[in-house]
């Protein structure tokens, strides 16, 4: 870890909502995109001409597509019910933070050009034209929300900053104003299939280096299959998972599940990525394009059912939206869900009794449960509401002795995000991660003093490689965060195992 | 005829079509717009039933806000309960005849405009006293409430201070209603009551108060979670498909 430039936020025994300071992250803001990441992409490849009148026009076209926007711009009444309950303003304490006054960023805008009031008073309801300042402020300020909803959890009328702030960034995309970390990462998956740009032999390398391991270590000849045409099942992970630490471990446990659970599966390089960035940037069209490769992938497989890996954007993409991007899915077999989560499909196969598990071999950890916000509020698990938030846990409580949750107010509906997701998750905006990590660092420390947490278990790629990056700053060790199939890997016991 | 009462009757028509006609287009701006993607806040109830129980318990219980702010909640709950049962007793000066529900509410009624500027002026300090409202609070902000106060306090007037002719005011707006326009009762502070009344209607379709038709349209509380059960697609999304053969 480098020397942080920036002061690190103290850990506090509660809560502390910041008095407003304004300004103290008005200088963050990530790196603007390139020309050949904006072109294949289908926005211009720089700020364009009038960039202000194709603005306003695009947004007058994007508000006749998005009802939820079109509403949230009218119905705020400035009640303040969201004010505090951001990550990023209570770890930075600027104004702008505040859910609202992001959101206000965007209304004043439309507000002087769709709006009586603003057009002829906008002084009284704070109408401004759209200057150089305002996009700056735009493009400081929607690259510092990672659409967590957590505000609209609060809100009377449910107005989500999120769904604002992706608004933002299509409208900026849109007059050439890109962000290269989402928009470099979308060029590599239409290119190579997945966000790394690990092209299809490095990865049946890595599979192959893994089902090695697997057998040195269990004896157990467990396969990690890719392409495999006529598997039962096409496995949609975040590729983040084939190489980097705590995830590759999650990807041994869903293998070895497979294993037990008796049913072929296989991985696709055409859709070896389960991560989806084009809801980052709220483009529909790219969000789309991106979810057709399961669908191409899940066909050229001839395949039955689709499940996917642990992250949580992936799966609020999968979960709420890949039925309309990308089905319906008319060819797949009708008696599972599509797409299931991997957490549901082993928490069924332990439900009925197929799976084995020691599990004093988790016993060096005292866990504790990161609910990733994508799969907290905008997804669920199972067949009840919230079984979002039990079914993971039963998963952990199934395969681990010792199981804490952390305050009931940072967790469920109301978790605090880990500061890298909504396409933040760049060492561009290092100073901001590590501040928007506050509350979650907070609650976490507070469990390891109070109950005795070693071990905080994630089902998300970007919240586990953030926590990776942030826990030191905050003095923990990296190794603090592990995915939550690393430990149904750590104790599942396979059939004809030698070890243990 | 007297001039008070023509202006006043061309003043609540002008009002009263701004007002209609502004909320339809707005209503119907909301109710057309396509939301392409299930976005509700979960957890989300799974049926049709549970989104009526969930939108019930916000319209009602202000139940987010509630889970948001404790003192906000509470100031609102009562301003808007309070605003509820004074726009009942209200009815007396607009229906023909009175059910019998509201002349039981009678006395209610009135308490209710106390309270209603007890939560009006809980909301106002907030605006005052908390930094982070008080950075959001924009001049209207400021003016909605001062205008709703205003309101109430010269209804109040009317009745502990200086009593109105109920029976005119009636009469006029039953005059108004059936084309057969009838003298308006002249006292002042009546006159600045329908002053501020008719401004509140006038704003009504172009302010933050939209919020009251908008609650109904929010999609992150109105929608069903059923996305993998239920294929859902909007028109323009449709067209993406179109001369693309699917996979
Ligand atoms: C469907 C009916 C309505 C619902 C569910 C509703 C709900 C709410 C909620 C939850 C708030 C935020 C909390 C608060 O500040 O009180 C609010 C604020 C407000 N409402 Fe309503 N409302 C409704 C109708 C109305 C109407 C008809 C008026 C008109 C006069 C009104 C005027 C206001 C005002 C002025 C505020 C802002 C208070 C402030 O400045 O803090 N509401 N409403
Ligand atoms: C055309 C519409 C309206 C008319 C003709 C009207 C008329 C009146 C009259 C005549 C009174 C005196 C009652 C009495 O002496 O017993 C009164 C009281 C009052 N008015 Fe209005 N008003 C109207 C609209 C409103 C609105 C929209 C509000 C609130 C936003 C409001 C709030 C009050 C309050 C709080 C009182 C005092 C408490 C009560 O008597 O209920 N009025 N109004
Ligand atoms: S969505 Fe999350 S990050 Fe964005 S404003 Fe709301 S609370 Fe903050
Ligand atoms: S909670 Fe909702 S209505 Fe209240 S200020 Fe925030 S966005 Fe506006």
């Amino acid at each position: 870890m480098a020397k942080p430039t920036f002061q690190v936020p103290e850990l506090q025994e509660y809560l502390e909502i910041p008095s407003v300071t304004p300004g103290t992250m008005a200088h963050s803001k990530p790196f603007y995109s390139k020309p050949e990441f904006q072109k294949p992409l289908g926005f211009p490849e720089e700020l364009v001409d009038n960039w202000q009148e194709k603005a306003i026009v695009k947004m007058g076209e994007l508000l006749t597509k998005y009802k939820s926007v079109q509403v949230f711009l009218d119905a705020c009444v400035k009640c303040g019910s969201c004010t505090d309950k951001c990550h990023y303003y209570i770890g930075t304490g600027d104004p702008k933070n505040m859910p609202v006054a992001r959101q206000d960023l965007l209304r004043k805008v439309y507000r002087r050009y769709f709006t009586f009031a603003g057009k002829y008073f906008p002084s009284l309801v704070g109408a401004t034209d759209l200057t150089k300042e305002v996009l700056d402020d735009w493009y400081s300020y929607f690259h510092q929300c990672s659409q967590c909803r957590r505000c609209s959890v609060f809100c009377p009328y449910g107005i989500d900053t999120a769904e604002i702030s992706m608004f933002a960034r299509e409208l900026m995309d849109h007059i050439g104003v890109g962000q290269k970390y989402c928009n470099e990462i979308i060029c590599k998956v239409h290119k190579i299939g997945n966000n790394l740009g690990l092209p299809g032999p490095a990865l049946a390398d890595t599979l192959e280096g893994l089902e090695e391991d697997v057998l040195d270590d269990t004896g157990v000849d467990v396969k990690f299959p890719l392409d495999q045409e006529g598997s039962e099942i096409l496995l949609v992970t975040p590729s983040a998972d084939f190489f980097a630490e705590p995830h590759v471990d999650g990807l041994v446990g869903y293998a070895k599940v497979f294993h037990e659970a008796g049913v072929s599966w296989t991985l696709s390089t055409e859709a070896s990525e389960a991560a989806n960035f084009g809801m980052f940037i709220g483009s529909y069209e790219n969000m789309r394009k991106i979810s057709q490769r399961v669908r191409k992938a899940a066909k050229d497989l001839k395949v039955k059912r689709i499940v996917f890996g642990e992250c949580g954007h992936a799966w609020r993409v999968a979960y709420s939206f890949l039925n309309t991007l990308a089905g319906p899915w008319e060819f797949l077999d009708p008696n599972y869900p599509v797409p299931q989560h991997i957490c549901e499909f082993t928490w069924n196969l332990i439900q009925e009794g197929k799976l084995k598990f020691d599990k004093s071999q988790n016993d060096d950890m005292v866990l504790t449960f990161h609910d990733s916000c994508n799969v907290a509020r905008a997804s669920r698990m199972g067949a009840d509401p919230g079984g979002q938030f039990e079914i993971p846990r039963n998963v952990i409580k199934a395969v681990c002795n010792n199981y804490q949750d952390m305050d009931a107010d940072t967790i469920k509906e109301r978790t605090f995000c880990c500061g890298g997701g909504g396409g933040l998750l760049t060492d561009d905006l290092m100073e901001l991660r590590v501040k928007g990590a506050k509350p979650r660092m907070e609650a976490l420390n507070n469990v390891i003093k109070d109950k005795g947490v070693t071990h905080m278990a994630a089902i998300c790629a970007i919240c586990k490689s953030q926590f990776t990056k942030v826990l030191p700053y905050y003095g923990m060790d990296m190794s603090q965060i592990v995915s939550v199939h690393q430990l149904v890997s750590n104790a599942i016991v396979l059939t004809g195992q030698t070890d243990q | 005829m007297s001039t008070l009462t023509i202006i006043y009757a061309v003043l609540f028509y002008i009002a009263t079509i701004i007002f209609l006609s502004g909320l339809a287009f707005r209503i119907n701006k909301y109710a057309t717009t396509p939301a392409p993607l299930k976005i509700p806040t979960t957890p989300a109830p799974t049926n049709k039933i549970g989104v009526i129980w969930r939108m019930l318990k916000e319209l009602v219980l202000f139940e987010s806000l509630f889970k948001g702010n404790k003192w906000t909640w509470a100031f609102g709950l009562v301003f808007h309960i309070s605003l509820f049962l004074v726009l009942l007793r209200h009815t007396r000066y607009m229906l023909p005849w009175i059910p019998e529900p509201i002349v039981l509410l009678q006395p209610f009624g009135i308490y209710a405009g106390i309270t209603m500027i007890a939560g009006l002026l809980g909301l106002w300090g907030r605006r005052f006293l908390v930094d982070r409202v008080r950075y959001i609070s924009s001049p209207s902000d400021h003016l909605i409430l001062a205008l709703l106060i205003l309101i109430a306090l010269s209804g109040l007037a009317m009745k502990f201070v200086v009593h109105t002719d109920v029976v005119g005011v009636k009469k006029f707006f039953s005059g108004l209603m059936t084309l057969n326009w009838k003298e308006l009762p002249g006292d002042t502070l009546l006159v600045i009551h329908l002053t501020l009344v008719a401004i509140l209607m006038l704003i009504f379709p172009y302010s933050k108060l939209l919020h009251a038709p908008g609650v109904f349209f929010s999609p992150t509380r109105n929608q069903i979670d059923n996305p993998r059960e239920q294929h859902h697609i909007a028109e323009w999304a449709k067209r993406l498909e179109q001369g693309e053969n699917q996979g």
